[in-house]
């Protein structure tokens, strides 16, 4: 019974040191805002976009400019389209989709030196 | 083999592609516009048609062309960025007077192309010039190569883009026949605006396309190309220069 009760205050003090560092990393570091302004899934599962979605973007890019193929489900406009922020209407700027994990991960894009980081509505200068 | 026999075969066999294929093309043309998973293709080339007798003294296509693709300056008129001109020309004997719309000519031998010492600018298979910004560097010779002074590049920060024209600073950009609209079946900006509020003086097509406007004139009209003597065979021709 002792050794059982040894064991129970050991994980709970264990996962109570665990969830404070965590706490303070928090604290430390800005954690990405990952906040999925429009639809319900992305255009492929969210595992393969984190990892892939560079790629995606690089090969669709180059589809689209030199072969004149303009499908939608990877274009840059399409991704702006769902996870642009509501408030400001621009993926870029503070807690905004990709600026925010960018930051976080210390990758720097060069999308928006060209592309606009706004919704296309906006971009146009039409209410939304 | 010279260049004449090559263009003559070439010729010769876009005649005989064409009778074969030309109503199966035109069946595929009235079902739709080239779908967004369609390649452009090498069977089409996009043009112009510029009668400069009907050109007003406006502006409109240089107007529409700057609104549709986002491009503004900053009243420096030695950098800012020119998709299109208008160029008056005076005969200095007779005093006569004309006005042309400028821009890049699409060549189907670009020197731009040429020039380019990263591939980014570049034909697509449809004749439209372009410059891959993603690879270009700025180092702008393609900016003296042009005939046509038809290139800028981009000196200053930009902001406030179209989302289907990426600009950005320490690239080169021209005129892209509007490829965003092409793609789309829309014709330019410039010959739209032209069209509705200017001097109905410009047709966009298909030179490849027996049935089109822009190939049935330049076959039973006389038209030019500016700087002929290059033999760049532009894609933009001209008509009463």
């Amino acid at each position: 019974m002792m050794r059982f009760a040894v064991a129970v205050l050991t994980v709970v003090l264990t996962v109570a040191g665990f969830a404070d560092a965590e706490e303070k990393r928090v604290r430390r570091v800005a954690v990405p805002v990952v906040k999925i302004e429009k639809g319900d899934a992305c255009v492929a599962p969210t595992e393969e976009m984190r990892r892939d979605h560079m790629n995606r973007l690089l090969h669709q890019r180059d589809r689209t400019l030199r072969q004149g193929i303009r499908e939608s489900r990877f274009s840059l406009k399409n991704c702006i389209d769902c996870h642009a922020s509501r408030e400001t209407g621009s993926v870029l700027g503070k807690d905004a989709f990709c600026s925010s994990c960018h930051a976080y991960a210390a990758v720097s894009m060069d999308c928006f030196e060209c592309h606009t980081p706004l919704r296309q509505s906006r971009a146009a200068g039409a209410p939304r | 083999m010279s260049p004449d026999r090559r263009q003559f075969l070439g010729w010769g066999a876009a005649a005989a592609a064409g009778t074969v294929l030309a109503p199966v093309i035109r069946l595929i043309d009235l079902a739709q516009a080239r779908s967004p998973q369609e390649a452009a293709s090498a069977l089409q080339r996009w043009g112009l048609l510029i009668d400069i007798t009907k050109c007003a003294d406006c502006d409109e296509c240089v107007t529409a062309c700057h609104e549709e693709n986002g491009v503004t300056g900053h009243g420096r008129p030695e950098t800012d960025a020119q998709w299109i001109r208008k160029v008056s020309l005076r005969d200095k004997r007779t005093g006569y007077a004309q006005t042309l719309p400028l821009m890049c000519q699409h060549c189907e031998h670009p020197p731009c192309v040429d020039v380019c010492p990263t591939g980014a600018s570049f034909k697509r298979d449809d004749g439209i010039v372009l410059v891959d910004k993603h690879t270009c560097i700025g180092c702008r010779y393609c900016v003296m190569a042009c005939p046509y002074g038809a290139r800028s590049f981009i000196h200053e920060t930009v902001s406030g883009q179209k989302s289907d024209v990426p600009r950005g600073k320490g690239t080169v950009e021209s005129c892209t026949l509007c490829v965003h609209r092409v793609d789309r079946g829309e014709t330019p900006a410039c010959v739209e605006a032209c069209n509705r509020d200017g001097g109905k003086a410009m047709v966009f097509g298909d030179l490849n396309d027996p049935s089109a406007e822009i190939h049935r004139r330049l076959r039973s009209e006389p038209s030019t190309q500016v700087r002929a003597d290059l033999a760049l065979n532009t894609g933009v021709r001209y008509q009463g220069l």
